[in-house]
């Protein structure tokens, strides 16, 4: 069967009646935790998890579809009326994006950041619904070692590229990995790491480890550093956009859409390079530099499109290779996992109807966004006045909800209390919280495949070297691993920075945007809610 | 105070340290105890990956104790509404972390809606407000709410605990 009439199957599946009514749902529930502040897609999506446990696979996904994209949007809302990104993929959003408010053009970069990402999500949904497919073809003649050096790529890519510091990022994944070592060994049926409790053999619910270091552990975090003055959310009526905005915004969203679609896709992909690299872009291209820093609509636009495109980017290796590289494809894949369904190049031939209603249901979500979301910008913006202690005591109190749902056992509490601990501990010293969330899903796999190479090749440690892509990847992974080694070295014999080529002066612009207005969060990249 | 308190002072990092280091061991020995016979299906084996990590967090641990002692410093994460201009506030955390407690000693005997109104109330005013009737009364809603919702809507069953044949 082909894409076209694969998906036209899906959109009727995902068109019914009761199916339809689960992606609105899923939308606005989506939206209005998304909007409010230190709820980022994957809390979003982490939190709203047990919502979907009563109802079957296609319609669940459905509606995570829609809390996915409506997460996102939310996110990009409270951006840019607070000036406070709770996620780094959106800090760009609102460095732009708060001035335009703080202007009186709250409703234009609302809009523009609106029809941006309906844009952006729309074109993406459609190149994942195109590449899922050739990746999956490419994906079957990968075997075990390939599939094991694709995933420490990913892992190592996350841990050392994003994020301030890269000793903290390894001690994240280094605990995370730890943290997936619980449980009954799946091959010989050992228990590691479980102390002789016997609750313990089935390993770590992911969706518990989740909302654990999410939820709990931010809640914690900023009850410690509540800030007591409240801050000014802006006041917002209906969005909407005069003519001279449309045209400084359609081509930022075309170019943002390009710039996030291949970085989500990637295997070590994220939405904070390219949403830096569309706002950079913007700057120079744009007719009106001088606005830039003063609230330039190209700078709202470019960037929610690349940060909307990168999002549907990154399904690509999480449907094909059953690769999340974010934390909110993470728990989807832990979402997928708890119905029994692995992600991966065999989704397509098993479970074909669901994916296909799933990537239907994305077009379908992002079009309801639009639609319904316009309308109620000013109603999201009251939210974000909800008082603190509720909104807090409520993330307490919907996070235990979750976990202890999954199991009914008072004993999943106990582990959201540490994990939340440890969450609110790496808040606290800048440890980055995705590698551990990646490290957690990840690292089981990361065995298996390996295991599965070494068996192939009876032990044999040349096995891990048999397929060329396989090596192809590890030479990426050391260049990943030593270029700023070799970077120091350049630098050291170079003491004039005589190199001030695009590139450089590129990642200088972007650099100067953020540290003036958020470094710290950015810095901290908290992507990961 | 002599110089090594004086060393060690505001460098409450040097506990994570410890604690990736410790993490290590723990991984260490516990995969060392696992007692496996070699066999040729599986020759990476239970241990080696667990060896792996324990490698990964121990080394970590080391570089982190040395950028801290060089004056290494990770950086807080900061957020909508963090402020970090003012010390860690135990005073909130702690009964927020003491509500979460008596929750879950609650939840399985006095069942959810009772433990759910004392997680929600007993965090709310962790947090600060100072509405005890009108708190009281949302936190009375709320674990009702959720406790119907999840049962008629989601066939999940929360404990009803003392309060069965009641709900």
């Amino acid at each position: 069967m082909d894409v076209w009439s694969s998906l036209m199957d899906g959109f009727a599946t995902a068109l019914t009646p009761m199916n339809f009514l689960y992606a609105v749902i899923g939308v606005i529930l989506g939206t209005a935790v998304g909007v409010l502040p230190g709820l980022g897609p994957a809390m979003t999506v982490a939190l709203l998890l047990p919502v979907t446990y009563a109802l079957e696979p296609t319609s669940a996904f459905i509606m995570f579809a829609g809390i996915y994209y409506g997460g996102m949007y939310g996110g990009s809302t409270t951006s840019i009326l607070l000036n406070t990104p709770g996620e780094s993929s959106s800090v760009v959003t609102a460095i732009e994006g708060n001035k335009m408010a703080k202007a009186g053009r709250a409703a234009q970069a609302l809009a523009t950041a609106a029809i941006g990402s309906f844009v952006a999500g729309t074109i993406g949904t459609a190149l994942l619904a195109v590449c899922a497919p050739i990746v999956v073809k490419f994906a079957v003649s990968l075997g075990a070692p390939s599939y094991f050096a694709i995933m420490v790529l990913a892992l190592l890519a996350v841990t050392a590229v994003l994020g301030s510091s890269r000793l903290r990022g390894f001690a994240s994944l280094g605990l995370g990995l730890a943290i997936g070592l619980v449980g009954m060994d799946s091959v010989t049926g050992q228990r590691r790491l479980t102390f002789g409790q016997p609750l313990l053999a089935d390993g770590l619910d992911i969706v518990v480890v989740a909302v654990a270091i999410f939820a709990v552990g931010e809640a914690l975090w900023v009850a410690a550093h509540l800030r007591r003055t409240p801050l000014h959310a802006i006041p917002v009526g209906q969005p909407w956009m005069g003519k001279s905005d449309w045209k400084r915004s359609w081509k930022p969203w075309l170019r943002g859409t390009a710039f996030g679609f291949p970085f989500g896709a990637l295997p070590a992909g994220g939405a904070e390079i390219p949403t830096f690299l569309s706002y950079v872009t913007e700057k120079r291209l744009s007719k009106h530099p001088e606005e830039f820093g003063k609230g330039a609509i190209e700078g709202v636009a470019g960037p929610e499109a690349a940060n909307n495109a990168a999002a549907a980017g990154t399904l690509t290796p999480m449907l094909a290779l059953g690769l999340p590289t974010n934390a909110t494809a993470a728990v989807m894949l832990a979402a997928f996992t708890s119905y029994g369904i692995q992600p991966g190049p065999q989704l397509f031939e098993s479970q074909g109807p669901l994916v296909w209603a799933l990537i239907a249901s994305l077009f379908i979500g992002n079009l309801l966004l639009l639609i319904i979301n316009l309308p109620l910008a000013p109603l999201w913006a009251k939210l974000l006045q909800l008082p603190r202690p509720y909104l807090y005591a409520g993330i307490l109190f919907f996070a235990t909800l979750g976990a202890y749902s999954v199991n009914l056992q008072a004993f999943d509490l106990v582990i959201l209390l540490i994990l939340g601990a440890l969450g609110f501990m790496m808040r606290r010293f800048g440890l980055p919280v995705l590698p551990l969330i990646l490290g957690v899903i990840l690292g089981p796999r990361i065995e298996g495949q390996l295991r599965k190479t070494l068996q192939l090749s009876a032990g044999d440690p040349a096995g891990l070297f048999s397929e060329p892509i396989a090596v192809g990847i590890y030479v990426i992974i050391a260049v990943i691993l030593l270029w700023p080694f070799a970077f120091k070295l350049i630098r050291r014999n170079t003491p004039v920075a005589a190199s001030a080529g695009g590139a450089a002066a590129l990642a200088m612009d972007a650099d100067d945007a953020v540290h003036s207005n958020h470094s710290a969060v950015y810095s901290n990249h908290k992507e990961q809610q | 105070m002599t110089s090594l308190t004086s060393g060690l002072k505001g460098r409450s990092e040097l506990g994570v340290a410890l604690l990736l280091g410790a993490a290590g061991v723990v991984v260490f020995l516990d995969a060392n105890g696992l007692v496996t016979p070699y066999s040729k299906s599986d020759p990476v084996g239970p241990k080696t990956v667990p060896f792996i990590v324990a490698g990964m967090l121990v080394v970590c641990a080391v570089l982190l104790a040395l950028n801290v002692l060089r004056g290494g410093k990770g950086e807080a994460e900061g957020g909508e509404d963090v402020d970090l201009t003012h010390p860690a506030d135990w005073k909130t955390v702690l009964p927020l972390a003491g509500a979460f407690i008596l929750n879950i000693l609650l939840i399985d005997w006095a069942g959810w809606v009772i433990s759910g109104t004392v997680l929600f109330w007993g965090s709310v005013l962790a947090l600060g407000s100072r509405r005890y009737i009108r708190d009281g009364l949302i936190s009375v809603a709320l674990s009702l709410l959720t406790f119907y919702g999840f049962y008629l809507g989601l066939g999940i069953a929360l404990p009803a605990g003392l309060l069965e044949g009641i709900l």
